[in-house]
């Protein structure tokens, strides 16, 4: 299919939306409410965009692209439009960049830059639905929604469990859980998959304080079941202070309660630091030097006594391969027995 | 898994046996919730109403252990009926004959009987596997922590050839691996019989292979199981044991059995991030960094070789484990430097043919699914593609025997245990989150309201449970979820660990342990 | 110069008896927070935010103006302190704008930072507010008095170069602003663009007018460089966002380099990808010109397209 977008001819595959076909072309289309896992919703109304023939102005995410369409992305109703939009969510949005923790990866905050929206002129009530800090994890701070329904229809469509939705209508329409009875209460799991597709700072992880400017993420595996989730551990200073899910993994966007909250154990202070030595029924530090020494005082004790087959270790399913492949190496190569064994049964 | 978990989203027919998947792999449950929404079929069976089986279109639950004659009763009706496919066995099979001779003795009557089922439950779910054109199964400790649990395994591939579903995408037999690298552990030769890739030891051209890579003598007599070297160190055959990364003192069977192994070895090496429960009992500790703290690779369960990166420096004067392993190798006068985990993968991949063009460089960007014999082998995103890796197909039909303790007037409850969303093997890691014991505080155990009545328990009652290896005290949990004379419990926890109580008798073949099924008596705790 | 021993939070250290507590802190990896202390400029603990306790002294002192004395036992996080560092910053707060929103100062701002560290959020309230004097003058430097938070870090930077010292402070008590020369506006006073001031205001009173909507301090990647346009080779950060080249930011001047208009107009010209034009002061007026004059370069480039139409002309024949 042909169409034009910004007076530039292009070629589009059938059942596209001009969303696709935009970001296809390299044309960026704000959006807030879009996830290109999910069904379109067309709620926040920001990736409007003008198509010769029609009245108004259609929503970019849910409206396909036919033969010959001719799409203006940045004309002045447009711009005018967008604006607007942003200008109504400000309107009604605290003005709290200045601690909020999301600043710096919000995409509100980037539109209103990008836009030049820097306060809502809509002055007049203010929605003041409660939050909800019951859930261990993560807190919902309802002030800040902005009602995208990111989180809901992750939670319905990808996550499977359904455990919140919007109540009411209008200007008092708000994310909640079934009969409001807290996220605790609910059939919530605690994935935090909400918490990763939330766009502003209404869904927020109970973390401890850093600024999205000051960290840096590292991409690895996750640590906990055999699934093998792809993230980024965000690091402050020298410590593991969130964790972010990776969308362009098998895992596609998605983790689990262990995966995405349960990271505190790195830095925890229970940590083992150095290695300890048995001493008359008591652990006492040793160095590492001396830790070895001390093992290989009693292999050679026991090796030529009992012989290699006295020797056996338990390798580990939680380490590396590079790690199993050593430890094995060590037991048949370097000991001399096939005595290795490992969990993979249990 | 032959098969990818991408595969889950296009398949038209699951069918999910001993695994509770929303909660021990979740990423992978809410791919198989999205493929019911996708329309694909879905069968479970399960002792315990696992959330998995609100979306089923037929919910077995199935009386623990009694995997195979389900398995059994399935394939029966696939063969009444006609389901199965002829050409893909005539082609790609062979001992047919056999499986035909058993499985005819399994209507879905006997199983049914045998399994606590409904016989038209069976029929709806041999049918819906039977007619699906792509379907795929998925299994876990549920079918495997048996004593015939190698049997349950052959059960199901039969199942799966009988009707084509293997070499095909989105089928395939798919055990879903319970920890992170359990895959690679295995992989890497990490057990007795079997060098990097699973190459033999027992075979003279793999030690003469390895001999010449590691120039070094090399035993080829197969080692021992873990069940094995823990009834040496008691028979004092055994006097070093060395253990990294594991728990035993609490993620194994019998744990005074352990206990008593642990206390009786003459040297014991514990190398962990934690004092786990079974590091109490060493003589050296190790402190090793956590997977934030270091580079490699772990294999995920469909056989992604993916890297590991190292985010943050070792926490202490702890060490990656691969650097206590090669500074002990080098104590022990064997020279090998190497200067980061790469140059062990090149040193894998040189050895390993399914790892052979796995490296860093190619698997930065979302990793390699072996078997990948070379450096321009793309992967393998399911096995056994057009031809089985044995050549044909071979049909092993089991019957169903009885687990090695069933209940009797002494023990009259069926004791199985399992995994929890919320906590991870022994706690080592998710007991020191906060947020995760707010929510799972402590050890618990799964009953069936007629049994609490009829013993007088409430819902968080303290009860006292007794196998004959072992007694526990925990908290009782009313729950719907579980059958009748089935009681449930979480293994994760040390303070009332379930181990106390299970089963060490094994399964000949792989060893495994019966930890699903024990007998065991409840009562109030005084 | 001698040794002196003292103790912060509890952690003993021998420095030199002529550095401040708060360069001694550093030492520690202590940060005390400062809105006014530059090391680069002279010391007038103006801010007060970098106050700690001292044990035997009956007031608070400010960290930056303190000299360590020997024996000396200091706390920098004692709640005294603390509480003296929030009510400092609440009362900048209720006198400062809430607009971090779309704030180019946003992610780069200390009073934001030490706003997040400290807990503390703007304030409804009836009482005044900074007046707005937005002087948006300059195509260069937007100047936002009702940011201010008088550091005087601008008045110092300014005054460092002697034929400069066009900023300084006028008024008094809560009508104190920043001027330049005799309160005119940049364009009239004679500001010479060079983004000295710019580069060390805490806030988002002085920003780089030609970074403005272009890329935030989070966003995208940034390179420093030197500058080439002289010998004193000064630095300049390249924002980029994706593989382009967005703004050029003056990094703060130090070691005696000047930083000036042309070198940064320079870099801009060399490395982002669409320039915007420049301009130029011309009789106290800004007038948007070509890079071509702004580098004075016509005679040249017309010299240049003369010898290569001649080449030209020679080859064909």
């Amino acid at each position: 299919m042909n169409i034009t977008i910004d007076g530039i001819q292009y070629e589009i595959k059938k059942n596209t939306t001009i969303l696709q076909a935009c970001k296809d072309a390299g044309i960026n289309i704000p959006t807030l409410c879009h996830d290109e896992r999910l069904n379109p919703s067309s709620s926040c109304r920001l990736c409007l965009v003008e198509v010769e023939g029609t009245k108004n102005p259609v929503t970019s995410c849910s409206t396909m692209v036919r033969d010959n369409m001719v799409v203006n992305t940045k004309s002045k109703d447009v711009i005018k439009a967008r604006k607007d939009v942003l200008n109504l969510i400000i309107s009604n949005h605290p003005m709290e960049c200045l601690t909020c923790d999301k600043s710096g990866n919000c995409k509100l905050q980037d539109y209103s830059y990008e836009y030049g929206v820097a306060e809502g002129t809509f002055k007049g009530a203010k929605r003041t639905p409660k939050t909800d800090t019951s859930n261990p994890f993560y807190d919902y701070d309802a002030r800040k929604c902005i009602l995208c329904g990111l989180c809901v229809r992750v939670c319905d469509e990808l996550q499977g469990t359904a455990a919140i939705g919007i109540e009411n209508r209008g200007f008092d329409a708000v994310v909640t859980t079934p009969y409001n009875e807290g996220l605790i209460n609910s059939k919530c799991v605690s994935c935090g998959n909400c918490v990763s597709v939330c766009p502003v700072g209404a869904l927020s992880p109970k973390r401890q304080k850093y600024r999205y400017w000051e960290n840096k993420k590292i991409r690895t595996t996750c640590s906990y079941c055999g699934v093998g989730c792809q993230m980024d551990l965000v690091v402050k200073g020298d410590k593991v202070v969130d964790v972010e899910p990776a969308k362009d993994a098998l895992n596609n966007g998605l983790l689990c309660v262990k995966g995405k909250f349960a990271y505190k154990f790195i830095n925890h202070p229970d940590r083992l630091k150095t290695p300890l030595i048995k001493i008359n029924g008591r652990f006492e530090e040793a160095t590492w030097d001396e830790a070895y020494r001390y093992i290989r005082k009693k292999v050679n004790e026991l090796k030529p006594e009992y012989g290699a087959d006295s020797f056996a270790g338990l390798t580990s399913a939680r380490c590396t391969n590079e790690e199993n492949y050593l430890f094995q190496k060590l037991f048949r190569a370097v000991i001399g027995t096939n005595n290795v064994d490992h969990c993979a049964r249990l | 898994m032959t098969n990818s978990i991408e595969e889950i989203t296009d398949t038209d027919a699951m069918f999910v046996i001993g695994s509770n998947t929303t909660e021990n792999h979740p990423i992978i449950g809410a791919r198989m919730k999205q493929a019911v929404r996708n329309g694909s079929k879905l069968i479970v069976a399960d002792p315990r109403r696992i959330e998995l089986a609100d979306y089923a279109d037929v919910y077995l639950q199935l009386k623990p252990g009694t995997n195979i004659a389900l398995l059994n009763g399935m394939m029966n009706v696939i063969l009444e009926n006609g389901l199965y496919d002829k050409k893909y066995i005539d082609e790609r099979c062979e001992n047919f004959d056999e499986l035909v001779n058993i499985i005819k003795e399994y209507t879905p009557e006997r199983a049914a009987e045998i399994c606590g089922v409904k016989s038209e439950d069976i029929i709806k779910a041999a049918t819906i596997y039977g007619e699906a054109d792509k379907a795929g199964i998925y299994y876990t400790m549920g079918v495997t922590q048996h004593t015939t649990g190698t049997n349950a395994v052959m059960s199901i591939s039969n199942l799966a050839m009988l009707c084509g579903n293997i070499g095909k995408e989105s089928a395939g037999v798919n055990p879903l691996r319970g920890q992170n690298n359990v895959q690679g552990a295995c992989d890497m030769g990490g057990l007795p019989a079997d060098l990097p890739g699973y190459q033999k030891v027992f075979k003279p051209e793999v030690i003469e292979k390895f001999e010449n890579a590691w120039r070094v003598k090399l035993s080829p007599k197969p080692g021992l199981t873990i069940p094995e070297i823990f009834n040496g160190v008691h028979d004092g055959s055994i006097k070093f044991l060395y253990i990294m990364g594991e728990n035993p003192m609490v993620s194994d069977p019998d744990i005074n059995h352990v206990k008593e192994v642990l206390e009786h070895v003459d040297f014991l090496v514990v190398q962990d991030i934690f004092m786990t429960e079974t590091a109490e009992y060493a003589d050296v500790v190790l402190p090793a960094a956590s997977f934030a703290e270091k580079d490699g690779t772990f294999s995920n369960t469909e056989r992604r070789v993916q890297r590991v990166r190292k985010a943050i420096q070792p926490v202490g004067e702890s060490k990656p484990d691969w650097q206590i392993l090669m500074e002990l190798m080098n104590y022990l006068g064997f020279e090998k430097k190497y200067l980061h985990p790469e140059k062990i993968m090149e040193e894998i991949s040189s050895l390993t043919p399914s790892y052979g063009g796995i490296t860093y460089d190619r698997i930065n960007n979302g990793g390699i699914q072996w078997p990948c014999p070379d450096k321009h082998h793309p992967g393998t995103k399911y096995l056994h593609k057009g031809m089985m890796a044995r050549g044909r197909g071979l049909f092993m039909p089991a019957e169903y025997v009885e687990s090695a303790e069933m209940p009797d007037s002494e023990y009259p409850y069926i004791f199985t245990t399992g995994r929890i969303l919320y906590h991870y093997h022994t706690r080592t890691m998710t007991g020191r989150v906060e947020g995760i014991n707010e929510i799972a505080p402590s050890s618990y155990v799964e009953i069936n309201e007629v049994n609490a009545n009829k013993l007088g328990i409430r819902n968080g009652d303290r009860v006292k449970l007794t196998s004959r290896r072992g007694q526990i005290e925990t908290t009782a949990k009313i729950s719907e979820i579980i059958d009748e004379n089935v009681l449930f419990m979480p293994f994760h926890f040390a303070d009332g660990a379930a181990n106390y109580l299970t089963n060490s008798a094994t399964d000949p073949i792989a060893k495994i342990s019966e930890l699903k099924v024990a007998a065991v008596r409840i009562e109030k705790a005084k | 110069m001698a040794n002196v021993k003292i103790i912060i939070d509890g952690q003993k250290i021998t420095v030199p008896n002529n550095i401040s507590i708060l360069e001694a802190a550093k030492k520690l990896d202590i940060e005390i927070p400062a809105l006014c202390y530059d090391p680069n400029l002279d010391v007038v603990a103006a801010c007060r935010l970098c106050v700690v306790e001292i044990e035997g002294s009956n007031k608070l002192e400010t960290s930056c103006s303190t000299r360590v004395r020997d024996g000396m036992v200091i706390h920098t996080k004692s709640d005294l302190v603390v509480k003296t560092r929030k009510d400092i910053l609440q009362l900048l707060l209720d006198s400062h704008p809430n607009d971090c929103l779309t704030c180019q100062k946003a992610g780069d701002c200390y009073l934001q930072k030490y706003a997040y560290e400290y807990g503390l959020k703007f304030r409804d309230h009836s009482g005044s507010m900074r007046p707005q004097l937005l002087d948006t003058s300059s195509p260069y430097i937007l100047k936002d008095n009702a940011k201010c938070i008088l550091c005087g870090k601008c008045v110092r930077t300014c005054s460092q170069v002697s034929d400069r010292m066009v900023l300084s402070f006028s008024e008094r008590g809560y009508s104190t602003k920043i001027i330049a020369d005799f309160d005119q506006t940049l364009e009239e006073s004679s500001c010479v663009s060079c983004n000295r001031c710019v580069t060390v205001c805490p806030v988002g009173a002085l920003v780089d007018k030609r970074a403005m909507g272009k890329i935030r301090a989070w966003d995208g990647a940034s390179k420093v460089i030197k500058c080439k346009s002289c010998q004193y080779g000064c630095e300049f950060e390249i924002k980029s966002k994706g593989t382009v080249n967005v703004a050029v930011v003056a990094k703060p001047p130090a070691n005696g380099r000047p930083l000036c208009l042309k070198g940064r107009l320079t870099t801009e010209l060399l490395y982002v990808d669409k320039p915007e034009a420049p301009y130029r002061k011309i009789n106290g007026q800004f007038i948007e010109t070509n890079w071509t004059k702004m580098l004075g370069i016509e005679d040249i480039l017309e010299r240049i397209d003369k010898i290569n139409a001649e080449k030209e002309r020679e080859g064909k024949e």
